[in-house]
């Protein structure tokens, strides 16, 4: 499984950093930096609600 | 009881995110969303934001989704441009004008309402901005060169300022606290990020209120307490909101700074759930009884209050640390956590200077020995790492010490480049 962010949307709010930091974390610049696309079984959860509550709907896992 | 029948009122983001964790939850029943409104489901932050600023034509309205998408993908019947007038909790219906509509489980998504200035409703010229409609008449006013008047310096209000004078018009804002903000960020902030008005040349008027609001058809000024008087082509009005349960009244909810409900958003009547701005509930994460007006936890709220109205036997409480954000001046404000402590420190960023990449502003907010909220002004990089510090409960030695390695690092970061 694999995480797709659309940057066009993405406008840095940081949501999905809160809710699952291993995976996304926004710079300085206040844009956004994928840590690591791949997501495992274990993290799947948190990696779906980071997806639902980012504010721009930029976020997708691709299974 | 077998649930047939799923009906959402209020088509709006916590009735949308409703409607589609039903679905993805695997109920197969039938769902009808109904709404006051007769536009789709849309989002409401760019309409303070974005959708204000200057671009050839109309920008396109920030729906959500498409209609095909209800009909087709999520096989939700819609209601729109239908107020539910009633709840009949005995006979489960939802009366909507004369039409009955039916359910089994129900979560009530009505948002809240902007608050008007009692008489000056009728005037042209004079605007709340809740709605689609609303944004719509402010953008056009701002297109004609409106002389503005913002009244209420608050979070959308500032909004509205900042957009306002983006495009050169001429803007005031007027505040009757003599601090604005304070209850959203503290004495400590509200202050300073309240001063970002005058930095970009709004004025900004504070403890001083509104007498009138005049004009014959069209609103032409404000006349302040103390006598003055600003010319005005457009007043937006941003005093805060009120939770929309007046279509609740004596159908036997509780109604008290909204709908009350429990930890799992429900309203202790069978099956009738709520969710959003309009719903009042114990935030188990901070231990306190709340009542949000943002986005993430009108979403979060949404899907939790249908996951748990589809399947009441296994409810789960709805926590969440508060988040909010807001952008003014091309500068971005995030809050996370609670406003409500005991001492607030600065630990890092320079009050007197604009915020910037090399001067973010971070403030800690402590309770007791407790880290409980955190504000940042440019600040991006920062403020998730403290909302997962909250949310972990993190002590405020800790957060003290985190933020001093992280003040360190941007430092020497600012210096290699
Ligand atoms: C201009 C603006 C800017 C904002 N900016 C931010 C921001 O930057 N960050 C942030 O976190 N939050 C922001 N918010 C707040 C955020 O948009 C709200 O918290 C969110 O919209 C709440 O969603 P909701 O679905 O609970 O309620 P609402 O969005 O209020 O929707 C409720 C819907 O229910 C309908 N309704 C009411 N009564 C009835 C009835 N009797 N029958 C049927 N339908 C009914 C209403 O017409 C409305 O469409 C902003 C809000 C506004 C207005
Ligand atoms: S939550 Fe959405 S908008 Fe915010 S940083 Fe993540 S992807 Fe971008």
């Amino acid at each position: 499984m694999k995480i797709l962010v659309d940057y066009d949307k993405c406008t840095g709010l940081g949501i999905c950093e809160s809710l699952a930091p291993d995976h996304f974390e926004v710079n300085d610049d206040g844009d956004l930096v994928l840590l690591e696309e791949h997501v495992s079984d274990e993290d799947i959860q948190a990696v779906e609600e980071a997806c639902a509550g980012c504010p721009t709907e930029a976020l997708r896992v691709e299974r | 009881m077998a649930i047939e029948k799923f009906v959402v009122v209020g088509a709006s983001l916590a009735g949308l995110r409703a409607v589609e964790a039903a679905r993805k939850a695997g109920f197969q029943g039938e769902i009808t969303l109904i709404g006051a409104e007769s536009h789709l489901p849309y989002d409401r932050p760019p309409l303070s934001k974005e959708f204000l600023e200057p671009a050839d034509g109309q920008p396109d309205p920030p729906y959500f989704r498409e209609e095909s998408v209800f009909a087709d993908e999520l096989g939700v019947t819609l209601m729109l441009g239908r107020p539910a007038t009633e709840l009949d909790v005995e006979a489960r219906v939802v009366r909507v004008g004369t039409d009955q509509v039916p359910y089994d489980a129900l979560v009530i998504a009505t948002g809240a309402a902007a608050r008007h200035i009692p008489g000056a409703e009728s005037l042209a010229g004079v605007q709340v901005l809740r709605t689609l409609d609303d944004s719509l008449a402010v953008r056009n006013a701002l297109d004609e060169g409106a002389r503005t008047v913002v009244i209420g310096a608050g979070f959308i209000g500032s909004e509205i300022a900042s957009s306002a004078n983006k495009r050169g018009v001429e803007v005031t804002i007027v505040e009757a606290l003599p601090t604005p903000l304070v209850r959203a960020t503290g004495t400590e902030m509200g202050p300073a990020i309240a001063s970002l008005h005058e930095r970009n040349g709004t004025s900004l008027r504070c403890g001083v209120g509104v007498r009138s609001i005049e004009g014959l058809d069209r609103v032409e000024k404000v006349v302040l307490e103390d006598g003055t008087e600003i010319p005005a082509d457009l007043v937006v009005i941003g005093i805060g909101v009120t939770p929309s349960v007046g279509w609740l009244e004596g159908s036997g909810l509780r109604l008290d700074n909204g709908i009350h409900c429990d930890e799992t958003l429900w309203t202790g009547v069978p099956g009738v759930y709520a969710a959003g701005d309009v719903v009042s509930w114990p935030n188990p994460t901070l231990g306190v009884r709340q009542r949000m007006e943002n986005w993430t936890a009108a979403a979060e709220q949404g899907a939790a209050a249908a996951r748990n109205a589809l399947d009441p036997g296994n409810a789960k409480a709805y926590g969440t640390v508060p988040y909010f954000w807001s952008d003014w001046y091309d500068v971005r404000i995030q809050h996370v956590g609670t406003p409500d402590a005991d001492e607030v420190v600065l630990v890092e960023g320079d009050l007197e200077r604009a915020p910037a990449t090399d001067n973010r502003w971070i403030a800690l907010y402590r309770k007791g020995d407790r880290l409980v909220g955190a504000l940042t002004v440019q600040g991006q990089a920062e403020i998730m790492k403290y909302r997962v510090q909250i949310m972990k409960g993190a002590s405020w030695e800790d957060a003290l010490a985190h933020a001093a390695r992280r003040r360190e690092a941007h430092a020497a970061k600012l210096a290699a480049v």
